[in-house]
């Protein structure tokens, strides 16, 4: 089995090929997302399902898949039987690799037994639950509508339908939040049968409703308390045998999400629903946002996308290497890599400590720096 | 010509708000030389920042037509001047033009310190006293008590004070009948070789320096040839006139009289204020005295926000120091600030109106430096020179004597306060050199005191612990040897010289902490620790460290994110590139200038 960590695994992505597909419905937007989600639309849902199977159809064949991201929103509200009508579309027009892998990303409250099984049923091979905290108060604040009970039936009941991947999204240094709670928070995670952890730093995003809490002068969180949390998240989950093989992610051997993977190798990956990005021929587009825009374009046999960028080779060089410096394989440095550490940000950051060159690859020594390196190779 | 025993010349003077501008408008309106339709308050208040503070800052002379009582015409010129301290050269140089003095006392307040100040002024220049006493409308007049004071200060009888309101208008008449009887009309003659004086110069764009000068000897006409006797250059005479307050044409004004010349000059330097005018022809006229340069009492380093903006910000100087003469500068150079001003102002009311017009009228972003004195040096090698700023400041081993600016501070208060007063001018490292009663219950307390005491929060500082009741006036005296020390601000082992401070050895240590304290705050974590320093010499006195930034990167980064991240990442890019590099430490300037605006109070 591959380590998660492995330079070989993270260049094999680059030419796997992705699907993206957005199911954007939420119960109830929670104060710190800014995701493209809608609530009070569930009377859409069929509606919706409906324009994103004529997205996949007109969009025409590409290449068979290895990789399929259910993404949301809460795509574990809808019907499993919706999803069989997406993914077999989706198997129709561009075909299915047999090892492929079909990540789904699901609320602990949904996943009742019958869900678990159908979504398995459906062809859903890995699940990510939004599981964020076990401390009912973090929770609370968070405006999430589980509780801790509801994270370890789900997960329970996921192990029991026959899902060959479970992932937990975890999210520290909420307001409020002690260390004790969140080293709580992952003593809990860590005693379920689960394969694969993604770690997230609240951050304060604008519009949100904790964006405009802190714009008026409330309490934001505190960079130090999230990079102990931090630390502390990387050393537990270190012991207990998860690779960390991204800023974010930490997997058992053989449960990197190959998805992100192909992402952050600069792979290639269609992509459909409300505010998806895809990259084609080397060229990233996004599709409008907005519910009522993007539902009024498919039926009216319109483009959904909003926008697109195609970066030249300089552009497309430096991109390959601040998104995939963010693994712990690090990135071929390449020419331009090789050039940029000789040159004087490099070495500066060098002498700190911060990033190296191993076997031809820019390795960043300490993930909560990536940006620190990025910015510097950035239009350098 | 109007023969001198028909003209009257005098100033307004008082003690700032008690009503100089406003005694004006009635006397305007009372001799129609403004229309009931023309009429606003304090109409001679004519720049925009006058109106709006509601405060006399330029001197304004202005030519009136009165007939009185017993039927005789005069011409009276008279001059309504700034109250505020910082303004008193504006005070000095109206009172050479004038035979007499109208010394202005508000009813409520009573006898302040710039009452005091600028009554010693015109007693010094000889000139004719008219003790009055204004706002007697108000409800909380004393003026029993104010009229017994006034006199005290003046050594006349209480009956000598005129009462008047200058809002309604009561007492004016008296008042005019006063100023023809007593105040002296001018003494030269038309015959002798003309010697004017100029007391206000200021530059139009259309008709280049428009001098306002008081003939004081001869005569001079539209089309004469004059000399300024300073700069020796000739010029011919293309207009002379009067303030009405409109410019009226005249082809000749003589002895007493006060007008206005355009010779078509366009360099204000050439028609210095204070300098004679005389005859062209004439090479042995004595000139009259003049007066002293007015003297820059605060200097603070002014800077472009944008840096982009130093040649506006010089252009716009220029243009100032056109109708300032008191304003003087010179380039600057901060490693935190980039390039920018030393500027010289007469006081904080001055710098603030300075920098708000630079502002408004130039659109100008500043940044200004903390306000210091200027401070003589003598070096080793006996060489002497002046700091105005601490960058420039020589190596203190090579120092052999520092000195500061002292003032002689007059304080006016009720005798109450006199315990408060005197606590708070030893922390101020004042000496008391006199203690005089006005009144039983006024007093009147002189002390030896550092400029760089008084001028900064020295005058709200007394306000607010006697209640409002004290007023404060100073005068430089010359320089005395102090115990001074310059502190640095450093920033990992770096100074940065917009930061550096000259203050007493005592107060270093609070300067420095305050400083370090705000800096800690605003600059922004690095890659490695940094320690914020105040230093004198090589002694630290104070100490915060910004901590090494831990976390710099977003957690999460889905497919969908990367382009959004690219351009997140390149935008804080860019705004690196707009930082200032000390030493290794990147810092915004952003954070320099808010160090810089926090209220000195914090
Ligand atoms: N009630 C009353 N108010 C007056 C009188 N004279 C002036 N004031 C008010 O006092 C305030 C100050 O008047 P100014 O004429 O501007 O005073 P000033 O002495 O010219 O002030 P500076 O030029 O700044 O020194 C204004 O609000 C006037 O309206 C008066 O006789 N009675
Ligand atoms: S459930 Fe997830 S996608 Fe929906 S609002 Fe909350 S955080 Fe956003
Ligand atoms: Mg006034």
């Amino acid at each position: 089995m591959q380590a998660p960590n492995s330079p070989a695994l993270a260049d094999a992505a680059a030419n796997w090929t992705g699907a993206y597909v957005h199911i954007p419905f939420c119960a109830r937007v929670c104060p710190y997302c800014d995701f493209a989600v809608v609530q009070g639309q569930d009377d859409q849902v069929g509606r919706y399902i409906e324009a994103l199977v004529t997205e996949i159809s007109v969009g025409g064949s590409w290449r068979p898949l290895d990789a399929v991201f259910v993404g949301g929103g809460t795509p574990s509200r809808i019907d499993p039987g919706l999803l069989v009508a997406l993914i077999e579309r989706l198997a129709e027009v561009h075909g299915l690799n047999p090892d492929a892998e079909v990540t789904m990303e699901a609320n602990p409250e949904d996943w009742s037994s019958e869900k678990s099984d159908g979504f398995r049923r459906a062809g859903v091979t890995r699940v990510s639950f939004g599981a964020q905290s076990f401390d009912p108060v973090t929770l609370g604040t968070l405006g999430r509508r589980h509780g801790p009970a509801d994270i370890m039936r789900a997960v329970e009941r996921a192990r029991t339908s026959g899902f060959s991947s479970i992932s937990l999204d975890l999210i520290l240094g909420t307001v409020g939040e002690s260390l004790v709670s969140w080293e709580a928070t992952l003593d809990d995670a860590l005693e379920l049968p689960i394969d694969h952890v993604s770690i997230y730093a609240l951050t304060i995003e604008r519009g949100t409703p904790f964006g405009r809490a802190v714009a008026a002068g409330g309490p934001s969180p505190n960079e130090d308390d999230q990079a102990d949390k931090y630390e502390l998240a990387v050393r537990r989950l270190g012991e207990r045998g998860f690779v960390q093989y991204e800023t974010s992610n930490f997997a058992k051997p053989g449960h990197a999400c190959r998805y992100n993977l192909t992402a952050w190798a600069q792979g290639e990956y269609v992509a459909y629903g409300l505010g998806a990005h895809r990259h084609l021929d080397g060229t990233r587009s996004w599709n409008v946002r907005r519910f009522d825009a993007y539902l009024n374009r498919i039926e009216s046999g319109e483009s959904p996308i909003a926008n697109s960028e195609a970066l030249d080779a300089i552009a497309k060089e430096e991109e390959r290497l601040i998104v995939g410096l963010r693994r712990l394989a690090g990135v071929e440095a390449g020419e331009r890599g090789r050039r940029w550490l000789a040159g004087s940000a490099g070495q500066r950051l060098a002498e700190a400590g911060l990033v190296k060159l191993t076997e031809g690859r820019l390795v960043v020594t300490d993930p909560l720096k990536a940006d620190t390196v990025a910015r510097e190779i950035v239009g350098a | 010509m109007l023969p001198n025993d028909r003209i009257r010349n005098f100033s307004i003077i008082a003690h700032i708000d008690h009503g100089k501008s406003t005694l004006a408008d009635r006397l305007l309106e009372r001799t129609g030389a403004i229309s009931e339709r023309e009429m606003k308050e304090q109409i001679l208040d004519t720049m925009d920042i006058e109106r709006e503070r509601g405060i006399t800052i330029k001197a304004q002379a202005v030519r009136l037509d009165y007939r009185a009582q017993d039927g005789t015409d005069y011409i009276v010129n008279l001059i309504d001047t700034p109250g505020h301290v910082d303004f008193t050269y504006e005070v000095s140089r109206s009172l050479a033009a004038c035979e007499g003095a109208l010394l202005l006392v508000d009813a409520a307040q009573g006898v302040e310190a710039q009452t005091l100040a600028n009554a010693y002024l015109a007693i010094e220049a000889g000139l004719e006293i008219i003790p009055v006493m204004n706002k007697i409308d108000l409800p909380s007049a004393e003026p029993d008590r104010v009229a017994a004071e006034l006199a005290g200060v003046l050594g006349v009888d209480v009956g000598d004070v005129l009462s008047v309101s200058a809002k309604t208008g009561e007492g004016v008449e008296e008042l005019f009948e006063r100023i023809v009887a007593d105040v002296p009309p001018p003494a030269g003659q038309a015959t002798d070789p003309l010697r004017a004086l100029i007391f206000d110069s200021y530059y139009d764009a259309y008709r280049g320096v428009v001098s306002y000068f008081r003939v004081v000897d001869g005569s001079i006409s539209d089309g004469d040839q004059i000399r300024f006797s300073a700069t020796g250059d000739r010029h011919e005479v293309t207009e002379v006139g009067v303030l009405t307050p409109a410019a009226v044409a005249k082809d000749s004004l003589g002895p007493g009289e006060v007008g206005y010349l355009i010779t078509g000059i366009k360099q204000i330097g050439q028609a210095k204020v204070g300098d004679t005018i005389i005859n062209a022809a004439d090479n042995n006229v004595e000139p009259l005295p003049g007066y002293a340069e007015p003297k820059s009492m605060v200097f603070s380093g002014l800077f472009p926000s944008d840096g982009e903006d130093f040649e506006r910000l010089r252009e716009a100087l220029d243009k100032l120091r056109l109708n300032d003469a008191s304003l003087v500068y010179e380039p600057e150079s901060s490693r935190a600030l980039g390039f920018g001003f030393r500027v010289g102002f007469l006081g904080l009311l001055h710098m603030d109106i300075i920098r708000e017009r630079l502002e408004r009228e130039y659109g100008l972003d500043l940044v200004a430096t903390f306000p210091s004195v200027a401070y003589r040096v003598t070096k080793d090698d006996g060489t002497e020179l002046e700091v105005r700023s601490p960058q420039d400041l020589p190596d203190p081993n090579s120092l052999a004597k520092l000195q500061e600016p002292y003032v002689r501070a007059m304080i006016l208060a009720p005798s109450e306060y006199i315990g408060t007063i005197m606590e708070l001018v030893l922390t101020k490292r004042g000496l008391q050199t006199n203690m005089n009663y006005l009144s039983p219950e006024r007093v009147e307390l002189t002390y030896d005191i550092p400029l760089a005491e008084v001028v900064f929060d020295f005058f709200d500082t007394l306000k607010s612990r006697t209640r409002g009741f004290a007023s404060l006036d100073y005068e430089p005296i010359g320089y005395r040897e102090s115990k001074l020390a310059k502190v640095d601000i450093l920033l990992n082992g770096q100074s940065v010289d917009a930061f550096s401070a000259i203050c007493h050895r005592d107060k270093a240590y609070d300067y420095g902490k305050s400083m370090v304290g705000r800096l800690r705050k605003l600059i922004p974590r690095q890659l490695f620790d940094v320690p914020i320093q105040a230093a004198v010499g090589s002694r630290i006195i104070a100490r915060e460290t910004v901590k090494a930034r831990r976390k710099d990167v977003t957690a999460k980064c889905y497919g969908g994110d990367i382009s959004r991240k690219r351009k997140l990442l390149e935008k804080q890019k860019e705004g690196k590139k707009r930082m200032k590099m000390v030493g290794s430490v990147e810092v915004p300037q952003e954070a320099f200038i808010s160090a810089l605006r926090v209220d000195s109070d914090e």
